[in-house]
Parts: C-alpha cells; structure tokens; sequence
C-alpha cells in the first residue's frame, strides 16, 4: 500500500502560521513523523490562504527536504505552483492532481512528462462530482487515454474515484467502492487506485471508526493507495491487518510490529 | 517466433551475512536477488555453503558407514576436526556440543567448553556451532561457549520461540550471529526473528533454521515453507529476508533407508536431499558424511558456473 500523508497542508492552521512565520521545525516534524508512522509520500498542499503561494511552495519543499528523503505528492489546482515543487524535488514527485478535463489535463501530463513526475488523475470534469460506479470509470479511462497520448505508464498513474462526505452523499461510498475494481481492470499494467480518505468524514464525530473500516473495504476492493493521516494509530493498524488478511503479508503474531520493521 | 522466457524481478534482496574473523579465511552467505539458480532472474553473489558436522565427543550412535571415513579420529574431536578441514577441506565446520546431553553421558560444560577451545585453536575454518538440544543445558552451555569465542565471529544455535533470550544476549555481546528456529512453519518464523531483532539484534545477523526432513519423509512440505519465505522476502520482506541454513545430515541420518542398506544409499540420500534444500534456497548445508560434502560441493560449483552469465 502506498500511503501518502497528508498532514502538511495549509488547510490546518498550525501549518498556515508555520508557513506565514517560516517555521520549519513545525513542518520538519510534521514530515519525519508521517514518515516514521509509514508514510511513504508526503503531500504538500500550500492551502487557500497563502498570499504567495509559488514561494511557498519551494520553501515547504526546500523545508521537508532537508530532513526527509521521500518523494513529495505537489498538491495544488495551480500548475505554476506544482512546477516550482517539480523544478526542485530531489525524489520523483506524485502531481496532485489533474481532472478529466482536455486543457487541464494538457497542462499537467505536459507537465509530468517534463519532469518525470507521476500523476494523480481525479474521475471529475467541469460537470461537477461523479454520481455514479459509471461515470467513474468513464472519467478514469479519459485521464487513462490521455496518459497514454502523452506517454506516460499507466502504473504513473493514480486514478481517484472521489470519495464524498457521508453526511452529503452516503449511497456514493458504495460506488466508490465498487468503481475501484474496474478502474483496476481498464488498462495493463493496472493503473494506482486513491483517494483521500478523510473526505468521507468531513464534519462527522466518529471518524476515525468510520475512516477506517472503509479503508479496509477499499483495500479489500483494489485500492493500492491512500491520502490519509498516517499518525492515527489505530487506521494504519486496520490498514496493516487488511493487507495481511488479503495474503499480501505473511502472518506471525507480531505482524504489527514486523510491518513497522520494513 | 522466439519465445520469450517469463522472467520475475524482485524488489529486496536476502540478507548478506559474514562467518568468521579476517584470518580465518570468513565465509558469506545470502545475497540472492532471485530463487535459487535463476540467473536469467537475479543473482547469487554468494555460493551456498557446506560444512561438516563434528561432535565434541565421539557419536556413540552414529552407523559405521559414517564412522568409517574419520577412522580413529572420530574418537577424539579435535583430531575429528582437523581431519574435517585439512583431509576432506571443510571450508566451515559444525560442531554439535552434544556431550553435555544426558542421553550422551551429561557431562560438563566445562569440559566440552575445553574441546571446543581446543578445535578452535587447532582450525581456522569458520565454525557453527550449536547446543545439545536440552533448553536448560545450552542455556548454561553457550553462554561459556559464545564467550569462549569471542572474536571469532561463529554462528550459534539455536533460538527458539520458547527460548532465545539468553542465546540472543550472549551472541549480541560477543558478536556472533545466531541461528533462529522454527518447526516448518514461516509465521513462527517470522515470529522469531522478529523476537531476536526486538532484542536489539541486527536481524543482519540471523540464520534462519525453518527445519527440515530428509527425502521421503515429507521434504515437499520443507520445500514449499522455504520457498514462500523466500518470495516473501523478495517483495520486501525484512523479517523473512535471512539465508538458510538446513542440518541435512542431521535429519538424513535418522531414517532407515539412509542406515541400513550399505553406505552408497546413506550418501546418495544425503546428497539428494541436499540438493532439494539447495533448489529451495538453502544458503549453508550441514552434513556428516564428507562423501555428500564432496558431493554437493561439486554440484554447487557445476551450478554456479551460470552465475552472471
């Protein structure tokens, strides 16, 4: 599973002020932390509020950087902002992300191609959210033709279904589900499946519960990889015991711990 | 049109782990990128090993067709030793610290600490070397014994699930590697390893012994463990990415085809049981008879002439 952490993002507030005030200790201790608990990507996400978002985004990379050896996941709707990530990464990064619009994703498989970069592909156009198992496999295989056109390996490729709060869509998590799986099926070698798992929650009490036995449901469906928080214990542990129960791990009876040791 | 062969490339490599000190010629085990000869797959930068298995007193029970090659010497280790390296070229020797045994005279540790002193003077070979096999002996043996030789940098056995603790901490201090157990089953395997590395041992430094049978007593079963610990390491594994090491003579000089029909039929089955373990992903074979050590080192070198190629 490849589990990108999501936590340096300028939508929490601690990280905005550190990013205002140029705290690096608050953003390096956020990336080793992620890193330790089993992050293997980090997203980097400037958020809405930074006043320059292009020099933001070179010092949040230059800051994770300069203690952590991870590739970073360049999170932005702007491609300018994602270029000044790309120009500097050290490790090859993840676009976060392109819709299944054409301009759009001109923009960013240029992009990708340029710099070598894998992409995250969203199964959404200026239609709006997918409201089906249907139209996200439509829009997947678009991103997917388009990859292609551009010459980019399908397994570059993370295709996201788009997981929508429960509390606004509940029927919408079961075809998220089963999209997964066909997603898997439309192109060889299979593309990345993701999503960002706290979507679902968004402004809902028992997240953590509910965040993660739709992960292990996920994984159970084909998901290879996830956006999520890679600091709550008790996800990763049920991520942890969903791979070993689909024979991806061998068991012993410490098979936490020996996950942790890889 | 040509066939293409269908060829699997891995992730992780198996663990590279030393045997003995500069001056005693050290040995390397492990390495593989790939199972066992498929060098069209990845590499075994280290040939498979195989040592020969002495008794630190003269084995009362063994069949004379095993006694027969060491003559006299059998009687006593260190001339059983020495005759082990310089007549038949031993490039590791075990040495099985059996006479504390009840079964094998229970005597004390202090003196087989003194053979095992004295083989180690007199070789210069890498050693193994592991217990008599009662839990309460070796924990009062190797400790003496670990000591014994320190620097020397051996390969002590055996850890168990049930019993590791105080091997694992007289080999972590005197900087041995250590060889981890377990009954043909490779989630106790990978239990143990993970409880000797949780003692702060570098699970660079462990063997695994997954246990075996000899050829005919259910070896297919051997062979699959090993294995699917073997692909599990490849794809990253970290806890099931240590090399084999199989006690062949051991298990082959137990059943009664290997007893008790002449000589010949004892070392072939030695060797074809060796072989087996070899295809599997055995990186140290130990065996009594220098014949099949013959034997199988011949095989060996014919098999690694692929190697790189």
């Amino acid at each position: 599973m490849i589990i990108i952490g999501e936590l340096i993002n300028g939508m929490y507030k601690d990280v905005t002020r550190a990013i205002v005030n140029r705290e690096a200790d608050i953003i390096q201790h956020l990336a080793l932390e992620q890193v330790r608990e089993g992050a293997s990507i980090l997203d980097v996400n400037v958020g809405p509020y930074s006043k320059d978002p292009v020099r933001d985004m070179r010092w949040l990379v230059e800051t994770i950087q300069s203690v952590a050896e991870v590739p970073l996941s360049l999170d932005s709707t702007k491609a300018d902002i994602i270029e000044e990530g790309l120009k500097i990464v050290k490790k090859r990064a993840v676009i976060n992300s392109t819709s299944a619009d054409t301009d759009r994703m001109n923009i960013i498989f240029s992009l990708a191609k340029k710099y070598n970069a894998q992409v995250i592909g969203l199964a959404m156009d200026k239609s709006g959210v997918p409201r089906g198992k249907a139209e996200r496999v439509e829009l997947a295989a678009i991103v997917i033709a388009k990859a292609i056109e551009y010459g980019i390996n399908t397994e570059d490729l993370y295709l996201d279904p788009i997981l929508l709060p429960l509390n606004v869509a509940q029927a919408q998590a079961v075809e998220v589900l089963e999209s997964l799986r066909e997603i898997r099926l439309l192109c060889n070698p299979a593309p990345q499946t993701i999503f960002g798992l706290s979507n679902l929650t968004q402004g809902i009490k028992t997240r953590s519960l509910i965040n993660r036995t739709f992960l292990t449901m996920a994984v159970a469906n084909g998901l290879t990889s996830v956006i999520m928080d890679p600091l709550d214990r008790k996800l990763m542990d049920a991520l942890i015991t969903a791979e070993m129960l689909l024979n991806k791990n061998i068991y012993c009876e410490s098979f936490l711990d020996a996950y942790r040791k890889k | 049109m040509a066939i293409e062969l269908v060829k699997e490339r891995y992730s992780n490599a198996i663990n590279v782990v030393e045997i003995g000190s500069v001056g005693s010629s050290m040995i390397k085990i492990g390495g593989e990128t790939a199972l066992p000869f498929l060098f069209k797959e990845g590499s075994m930068p280290n040939a498979p090993v195989t040592a020969l298995e002495i008794l630190d007193c003269e084995p009362t029970d063994w069949p004379d067709t095993l006694r027969e090659p060491f003559g006299e010497a059998i009687k006593d280790p260190v001339r059983w030793a020495k005759m082990a390296v310089e007549k038949f070229a031993t490039k590791l020797l075990c040495v099985r610290m059996q006479s504390v045994h009840e079964d094998y005279g229970n005597g004390s540790s202090e003196e087989s600490i003194s053979v095992l002193k004295a083989i180690a003077k007199e070789v210069k070979v890498p050693l193994v070397v592991i217990g008599c096999g009662d839990d309460d002996k070796d924990n009062d043996l190797l400790p003496k014994a670990s000591q014994a030789l320190k620097g020397r940098n051996c390969l002590f056995g055996i850890a168990t699930q049930e019993n590791y603790r105080t091997l694992a901490a007289t080999c972590l201090a005197d900087g041995h590697a250590i060889i981890a157990e377990s009954p043909i089953d490779v989630n106790i395997a990978k239990q143990v390893n993970i409880l000797i590395s949780d003692m702060g041992f570098d699970p660079e430094r462990i063997v695994m012994h997954t246990t075996m049978t000899a050829l005919g007593y259910g070896m297919e079963y051997v062979y699959s463990i090993m294995e699917r610990s073997r692909l599990a390491a490849f794809i990253g594994d970290k806890m099931l990415s240590m090399p084999f090491i199989l006690f062949v003579g051991q298990e082959t000089w137990k059943v009664k085809e290997a007893k008790e029909f002449g000589m010949r039929q004892g070392v072939n089955w030695e060797i074809a049981t060796s072989v087996s373990v070899l295809q599997a992903g055995a990186d140290i074979l130990v065996v009594r008879h220098p014949d099949s050590a013959k034997a199988i080192t011949g095989y060996i070198r014919e098999m690694m002439k692929a190697n790189g190629k």
